[in-house]
């Protein structure tokens, strides 16, 4: 299991990941990053599934590219995700499965919009456990 | 006692230099306009050594420079100005995500005095007009066609759909329009972003704010803007949405490759940067005015909005109302300009994060009504306390390549501000000073609380006596809507 927490930032807000393997700690990013745009108490569904597949020339090229396409998911298609499976990381290659369902109008779940996984202080490293920092821009 | 910030070496009451050799690898000093208290804030988080990382930029031309609103931002520092020559780079970083995130204030010829009885209802028909918030789509489907005309038309795309009128274009940076665009320069996602964006207020820190006029500096130069003591302005502060953060986010991946490309060593990998001559320079300077076409365009639409809400409160034409626009700044934009550099008019691309132009009277880029006072320049503040407009001034086109600030300037984190404050509590609070808000969640409305801001009177008395930009007048909130 992944653990996440929000890192301080005077304009933006980052996270802290820390995770026994790399595909534990992509979805721990993920997640921290939903907890930041989602109201924690929320009950989101799982309705809608979504594959994806990505690559990078570097690992924390992989982790921008993989936050930025949740974000992307979420924003333009409209899908308030919930669930993140990442099946595999194998020579800077994610493949992955998310889920969560259709966002509605005049959503209340969601609190803080987060425009983008930045390059800013990117950090993806073993530690012994593995470790990532991400900052978003909000 | 006079206040020492390691490093830095005052050079004027306003003004401080970061020698070349603050940090390893500089090719020009920092210069950060601040008093005392601002330059004591600045040194207090990772601000300044973002002045000092983008001054290892390649072709950087005289210094990397803050503006007193400066905060730790990612990459460029918040309130960072950076030019450079023909033989420099473009960044996406150092415009940033929200591409030509910026504010329109709208003049009318209502007092106070007619708008205080029936505020709440205003402020109810304009939550009812204007899109915002999390997960709103908008009220313009804009399909790929029309999104090719926004991007390349700007607020004129908008206005020939029947959003506002043509004396518009007139009062907006660029006459509304960027010019350079290149529709196929952008993404697919860029076009599914925008499609159901385009006039939406967005979240975060952006606004529409029914404003009095409290104080005039210059009166003659607010009269010329539209403007007198006890009237009624709308401030509208929001961007380019996902369209805009779909274009930075996929060329700072182009960007990224260049750096490897070419081995450029940067201190900051959001530091990724292309030579203005390459063609990933030229793609992303295409692209980037298309973004900021699409932000003109969104303001646009929610000006239109904004007069609506006013029609139907007041039950009389926008235009009997005077509600005619003052102007509109873009506060994070790169853009090509004409500077003197050691005496010799010479092209530069400037950027300005968290920085607004302020061009002086004469200024080529002025439309007519300007060109003899100056270019107005919006400056929001906190909903708590005051906005301002101030005019550019002579001496910015000397000291910061015509720019000054562009805000308060975050102090507090946001999630501090959440710990801090109580949103309802804050709520009351205002209404009690005679300011409503209306927010989509209380609790988000404790990250934009006043005190989690400098305070943005400071700011501008900084830049007015560093020269930068002259305050014009003073605006205190009266009901806000907060995206």
């Amino acid at each position: 299991m992944a653990r996440f927490k929000t890192v301080e930032h005077t304009a933006d807000i980052g996270i802290e990941v820390e995770a026994d393997n790399l595909e534990e700690l992509f979805e721990g990013a993920a997640l921290g990053m939903l907890s930041i745009i989602v109201d924690p108490s929320s009950d989101i569904g799982r309705g809608i599934e979504v594959e994806v597949s990505l690559e990078a020339g570097d690992i924390e090229g992989l982790l921008f590219e993989w936050l930025n396409e949740l974000l992307f998911i979420m924003d333009a298609r409209g899908v308030l995700l919930s669930v993140f499976q990442v099946d595999g990381i194998n020579d800077l290659h994610l493949e992955a499965t998310v889920r969560g369902e259709r966002i509605r109008q005049g959503e209340d779940r969601l609190m803080t919009e987060v425009k983008a996984a930045t390059f800013h202080q990117l950090v993806v490293e073993k530690r012994g456990t593995w470790f990532a920092r991400v900052i978003f821009d909000v | 006692m006079r206040l020492m910030i390691e490093g830095l070496k005052r050079i004027s009451e306003y003004k401080w230099e970061m020698p070349v050799g603050f940090k390893e690898g500089m090719r020009v000093p920092g210069t950060v306009f601040a008093n005392e208290e601002l330059i004591e804030a600045a040194s207090r988080d990772r601000a300044l050594e973002q002045v000092a990382n983008v001054a290892m930029l390649p072709g950087i031309v005289s210094a990397s420079m803050a503006m007193p609103d400066i905060h730790w931002g990612y990459g460029f520092p918040i309130g960072g100005v950076a030019a450079f020559g023909r033989d420099g780079v473009v960044s996406p970083g150092g415009v940033g995500f929200d591409i030509s995130c910026g504010v329109r204030l709208v003049r009318s010829d209502l007092r106070e005095e007619d708008v205080r009885p029936g505020l709440r209802d205003l402020l109810a028909v304009m939550a009812a007009d204007i899109p915002r918030g999390l997960g709103m789509g908008g009220k313009i489907d804009a399909p790929q066609r029309l999104l090719r005309k926004v991007f390349t038309g700007g607020a004129r795309a908008v206005i020939e759909l029947g959003y506002g009128r043509e004396g518009d274009l007139e009062h907006t940076e660029k006459r509304g329009v960027y010019e350079g665009t290149d529709p196929d320069r952008v993404s697919k996602r860029v076009y599914e972003r925008g499609g159901n964006q385009l006039g939406t207020l967005g979240s975060g820190n952006h606004f529409v704010e029914v404003q009095v006029v409290e104080e005039l500096f210059l009166p003659d130069v607010a009269g010329a803007f539209g403007l007198e003591e006890g009237q009624v302005t709308v401030m509208i502060h929001s961007g380019s949405r996902g369209a805009g953060h779909q274009v930075c986010t996929d060329y700072l991946k182009v960007m990224d490759r260049v750096v490897n490309r070419l081995g450029m060593e940067l201190p900051d990998r959001q530091l990724a940067c292309a030579p203005l001559d390459s063609p990933e320079a030229a793609d992303y300077m295409a692209a980037l005015a298309c973004a900021a076409n699409y932000a003109l365009a969104n303001r646009q639409a929610l000006m239109h909005w904004v007069r609506r809400s006013f029609e139907r409160h007041f039950s009389s034409p926008e235009e009997t109302l005077g509600m005619d626009l003052v102007y509109d700044v873009s506060h994070n934009t790169a853009r090509m300009e004409t500077h003197l550099v050691d005496g010799e008019p010479t092209s530069l691309c400037v950027h300005r994060k968290g920085a607004t132009a302020s061009f002086p009277p004469g200024h080529p880029e002025l439309p007519p009504a300007y060109s003899k006072i100056g270019q107005p320049v919006i400056i929001p503040g906190d909903m708590g306390t005051a906005s301002y407009v101030l005019v550019g001034a002579e001496t910015a086109m000397r000291e910061s390549f015509g720019s000054t600030c562009h805000g308060a300037g975050r102090t507090m984190s946001r999630s501090k501000a959440r710990k801090s404050i109580r949103g309802r509590e804050l709520r009351e609070r205002l209404e009690a000073e005679g300011i409503l808000v209306m927010a989509g969640k209380d609790s988000l409305l404790a990250e934009e609380a006043p005190e989690a801001y400098k305070d943005v009177s400071r700011v501008v008395n900084v830049c007015e006596g560093a020269g930068l930009s002259r305050k014009v007048a003073r605006l205190r909130p009266m009901a806000v809507l907060k995206g």
